[in-house]
C-alpha cells in the first residue's frame, strides 16, 4: 500500500507538469479551434531558458538560495516563451486564420520542427544536465516525498488558482470565453479579437514555461528534443479530459502522469507511454468527446 | 481632418520613417527573442559541469539582420505587393481564359519523361561511380517521399481524415520485409505484396475502432498509434532486435534472374561483363521506385473515378450530407485507411530493400509530419502539386548536404547538414503563408457536365472542418 502511495505522488508530480502543458493546448483549441503542435517546443523553450538563466545565476552569484533561483529562472522563462508564442501566433498563425483548417495546422508542424532544430543547431545536440538544485527529502508516515514534488505540485496548485480566476472572474476571461463561443459576435460586441487571441497564446506559453522550469528541476537535465514526448502526452491529456475545458485538461494531465506511472511501477517501465496511449485509444472509443468535453452537435 | 486620417501611410509616400520604426521594433523582438538561446552557449567543460560561453558577435548580426529584413519588407515589398495587387483587381475586368504555356499542358508527359532519363543524364555526367550519390540521395529519397506522400494523399486529400501516424505503416511494411526476408530467406516480389496487405490490415485494424472520431480526435489518435508501434518495434527485442534493428536484409534480385550480390553467381557484373559496382543496384532501385510511384499514381487517378472515390471524396466535402445519401461511411473511411497505408506498406518494403537495414529511429513521428507537410503543401488530392513539393522540400534539404562552398562564406566549422530540418521548418510555414491551399490550390472535378472546369480550392468546405 505504501508503495502504491508512494507512485500516486510521483504520478500525481509528473501530472502537474502534463497538466500544465495540456492548458496552453486546450485553451488555444478552445479558442480558435486549432492543435498548436509548437506548444511541447515552446514548452521545451521554457525548460531551455531556465537552464540558462540558472547558469547566469550561478555564475555571478556562485550560491542563490533556492526559492530566489527558481522565482528567477520562473519569470524569465515565462517572458521570453512569452515573447516567442505571441511573435509565433502572429507570424504563422493569424495570417491564415480563416484559411482552411489544415493551414495553420501544418505551420504549427512546421514551426515545431523549426524551433526544436532551432534550439539543437544554438545549443548543440547534446543533453544539458546539472547539479540537482533541491535535494531535500521528508519521510511522511512510510512515504519519502522529495521537496521537488512539493514545489511543483504546490506551484501548479497555486497557479491554477490564479488561472481560474483570470479565466472566469476577469473581464479578460469574459472576452476569451466569449470568443471561444462566437468570435464574430464577440467582435461586434467590441471585443479586440485579436489581442484576446494573443493573451490566449501568451497565457499557455507562460504556463509552458513554468512546466518547462518544473521538469528541468526535476530531472536536471534537458534536450533540444525534450519537446515531443511531454508534448504529445500532454496533447494527450488535453484529448483525454475534453479539448477545449481547462479543468477537463488538469485532469487529464493527472491522469496521464498517474496511469504512466503507475504501469511503470508495476508492470513493466518500457511500455508507460504505449500505456498512457492506449488508454487515451480506450477512453475516446467509448467517450468520444474526452472526459468534460461538451459533444460537438452536428448541424446541417 | 477625416480626409487625413483615412489616407493610409502608403498613399502618403511617407513609409521610411514608419519602416525604420518597425525595424526598430523587430530588431527589440529579435533581441528578447534571441538574447538567452543565441546570445549564450551552453557547453560542456573539462570536468563536465555545463558553462555559458558568450556569443554576443553573432547576436548582433542576427538582430541586424532582422532589422533590415524588417525594414526593407515594409519600406519596399509590403507597398510593392499591395501596388500590384491593386492592378491586378482593375486590370481584372475581362480578361480572356489565359491559354495553358506547353509545359503546363504537358506536364505528365514532360514529369514522366524526366524520371525516366535522369538515370542516364547522371551516368553520363558524373560517370558510374560518381552516379551513386545522385541516384540515391535525390532520385530514391525524393521518390519514396512521393510515393508516401501519394498514399497519404488518399487518406488525408481524398477522403480528407487526418491522419498523423502514417508512418506506422511504413514501419509495418519495412519490419515485414525485414524479417520475413531474413529468416525465412523470401523474396522481395513474393514480400512486397505482402508488405502491402499487411499493412492494409493494420490499417483496418486500427482504423476500426477509431473511424467514429472526427478531425482532430482521429488526428490524435493516429498520431498515439504510430507512436505505439514504434515503442512496440523499440521494446519487442526477442524479435525485433530493440533500437540495434535488423541488418543484413537482402537485397532485392531482377525477378531471381539477375543478382546485386557481389558473390552470387548471376551477378550483374558477371552476366553483361561490367566491372563490380553498386551503382547498378541503385539505379535498379531507381526505376523499381519509379514503377511503384506510378502505381500508385494509377491506382489514385482509377480509383477517383470508381463510386469508392467519389465516396471519398464526397465524405471529405461534407459527411453529414455523405450519410444522409446513403452512403456507408465507416467501410469508405475503412478503405480509404486501408488503401493509403497499403501502399505505406509497399513504400516500407522498398525502404527496408534499399537500406539493407532498418532500425525504430526511421519511423519517428517527424516521418509523419513530413510526409503530411509534403501532401498539404503540394495541394491535397493534386498528384502533380505533390510531387513538385516533395521535389522542392525533400530534394532542397538533401541539396544542403552539397553545399561545400558555404564552408569559404561562414567559416570552416560550418556544417550545412544541420541547418537542414530547421530550413524545413521555416520553408514549410513559409509556402503555407504564401500558397496556404498549396502549389496546387484548385480542384478538378471527377463528374461533369459539358466541361470541365476546376475549382479554386477555397471554394469547397472540406468535411474536416
Amino acid at each position: 500500500m505504501q508503495y502504491f502511495f508512494q507512485q500516486l505522488i510521483n504520478g500525481l508530480t509528473l501530472g502537474s507538469i502534463y497538466g500544465l502543458i495540456a492548458i496552453g493546448y486546450t485553451m488555444v483549441y478552445g479558442i480558435i479551434g486549432m492543435i498548436n503542435f509548437a506548444h511541447g517546443d515552446i514548452f521545451m523553450i521554457g525548460a531551455f531558458v531556465a537552464l540558462i538563466v540558472y547558469l547566469i545565476l550561478i555564475s555571478i552569484f556562485y550560491a542563490v538560495p533556492v526559492a530566489i533561483a527558481l522565482l528567477v529562472m520562473m519569470i524569465v522563462a515565462m517572458l521570453t516563451t512569452s515573447l516567442y508564442n505571441w511573435v509565433i501566433e502572429k507570424v504563422a498563425y493569424r495570417p491564415l486564420r480563416g484559411s482552411f483548417r489544415l493551414a495553420p495546422l501544418i505551420t504549427a508542424i512546421g514551426m515545431s520542427i523549426a524551433l526544436s532544430n532551432f534550439v539543437q543547431v544554438a545549443q548543440g545536440p547534446r543533453n544539458k544536465p546539472i547539479p540537482p538544485m533541491v535535494s531535500q527529502t521528508y519521510e511522511i508516515g512510510a512515504i519519502t516525498v522529495s521537496l521537488k514534488q512539493l514545489i511543483i505540485v504546490l506551484i501548479t496548485a497555486a497557479l491554477l488558482v490564479i488561472f481560474w480566476y483570470l479565466v472566469n472572474r476577469t473581464p479578460l476571461g469574459r472576452a476569451q470565453r466569449a470568443c471561444e463561443q462566437d468570435r464574430k459576435m464577440a467582435a461586434l460586441l467590441g471585443i479586440d479579437v485579436d489581442r484576446t487571441i494573443s493573451i490566449t497564446f501568451i497565457m499557455g506559453a507562460a504556463l509552458a514555461a513554468v512546466a518547462g522550469t518544473m521538469f528541468m528541476m526535476y530531472y536536471g537535465v534537458v534536450v533540444f528534443s525534450d519537446g515531443f514526448v511531454p508534448g504529445v502526452k500532454a496533447f494527450t491529456a488535453a484529448v483525454l479530459g475534453g479539448i477545449g475545458s481547462i479543468p477537463g485538461a488538469v485532469i487529464g494531465g493527472l491522469l496521464i502522469g498517474v496511469i504512466e506511472s503507475m504501469w511503470s511501477a508495476y508492470f513493466s517501465i518500457d511500455y508507460k507511454d504505449v500505456a498512457a496511449f492506449s488508454i487515451l485509444a480506450i477512453v475516446l472509443i467509448f467517450l468520444p468527446s474526452g472526459i468534460l468535453g461538451r459533444p460537438e452537435v452536428e448541424k446541417v | 481632418m477625416a480626409q487625413a486620417v483615412t489616407t493610409s501611410r502608403e498613399e502618403s509616400g511617407n513609409v521610411i520613417p514608419y519602416a525604420l520604426r518597425e525595424a526598430g521594433y523587430a530588431a527589440l523582438i529579435s533581441f528578447g527573442l534571441f538574447v538567452l538561446l543565441i546570445g549564450l552557449k551552453t557547453d560542456q567543460n573539462i570536468r563536465n559541469e555545463l558553462i555559458l560561453v558568450p556569443r554576443w558577435g553573432l547576436l548582433a548580426i542576427i538582430v541586424a539582420i532582422t532589422a533590415v529584413v524588417r525594414f526593407v519588407y515594409v519600406a519596399y515589398a509590403a507597398p510593392y505587393v499591395e501596388a500590384s495587387r491593386r492592378a491586378a483587381a482593375q486590370r481584372k475586368v475581362l480578361v480572356a481564359p489565359v491559354e495553358k504555356g506547353f509545359i503546363r499542358r504537358n506536364f505528365n508527359v514532360i514529369g514522366l519523361a524526366a524520371l525516366f532519363l535522369y538515370p542516364v543524364v547522371i551516368l553520363a555526367l558524373f560517370g558510374v561511380q560518381g552516379s551513386l550519390k545522385w541516384v540515391d540521395n535525390f532520385g530514391i529519397q525524393v521518390l519514396i517521399y512521393v510515393m508516401l506522400a501519394w498514399g497519404l494523399n488518399i487518406v488525408v486529400g481524398l477522403a480528407g481524415l487526418l491522419d498523423l501516424g502514417y508512418v506506422a505503416f511504413y514501419a509495418v511494411g519495412a519490419y515485414a520485409y525485414a524479417l520475413l526476408g531474413t529468416h525465412f530467406g523470401l523474396s522481395f516480389w513474393i514480400l512486397l505484396p505482402a508488405a502491402g496487405i499487411m499493412a492494409a490490415m493494420w490499417g483496418v485494424m486500427l482504423g476500426f475502432p477509431v473511424l467514429r472520431l472526427r478531425g482532430d480526435y482521429l488526428a490524435i489518435v493516429t498520431l498515439a498509434f504510430g507512436e505505439i508501434i514504434r515503442l512496440v518495434l523499440i521494446n519487442w527485442r526477442e524479435v525485433t532486435n530493440g533500437s540495434a534493428g535488423i541488418s543484413g536484409i537482402p537485397k532485392v534480385t531482377f525477378f531471381g534472374l539477375i543478382s546485386f550480390d557481389v558473390s552470387a553467381d548471376n551477378y550483374i557484373g558477371k552476366v553483361f561483363g561490367l566491372a563490380s559496382s553498386g551503382a547498378y543496384y541503385k539505379i535498379f532501385l531507381y526505376y523499381l521506385i519509379v514503377l511503384l510511384c506510378l502505381l500508385t499514381a494509377f491506382v489514385t487517378v482509377r480509383l477517383r473515378r470508381l463510386p469508392i472515390g467519389r465516396a471519398w471524396e464526397a465524405l471529405r466535402e461534407d459527411e453529414i450530407a455523405c450519410r444522409s445519401l446513403g452512403i456507408n461511411t465507416t467501410t469508405t473511411k475503412l478503405t480509404a485507411f486501408a488503401i493509403g497505408a497499403m501502399f505505406a506498406g509497399f513504400a516500407g518494403s522498398f525502404f527496408a530493400a534499399r537500406q539493407g537495414f532498418v532500425s525504430p529511429e526511421s519511423f519517428v513521428y517527424l516521418e509523419s509530419a513530413i510526409v503530411l507537410a509534403i501532401v498539404v503543401l503540394g495541394g491535397m488530392g493534386s498528384l502533380g502539386g505533390i510531387a513538385v513539393a516533395a521535389m522542392v522540400m525533400i530534394g532542397g534539404t538533401e541539396i544542403l548536404r552539397e553545399m561545400g562552398f558555404l564552408k569559404m562564406v561562414f567559416g570552416e566549422g560550418f556544417t550545412p547538414e544541420l541547418y537542414r530540418m530547421l530550413l524545413f521548418g521555416l520553408a514549410v510555414v513559409l509556402v503555407m503563408l504564401w500558397k496556404p491551399r498549396g502549389f496546387v490550390g484548385s480542384r478538378e472535378p471527377t463528374a461533369f457536365l459539358h466541361q470541365r472546369k476546376s475549382v479554386a480550392g477555397s471554394f469547397t468546405k472540406e468535411g474536416h472542418a
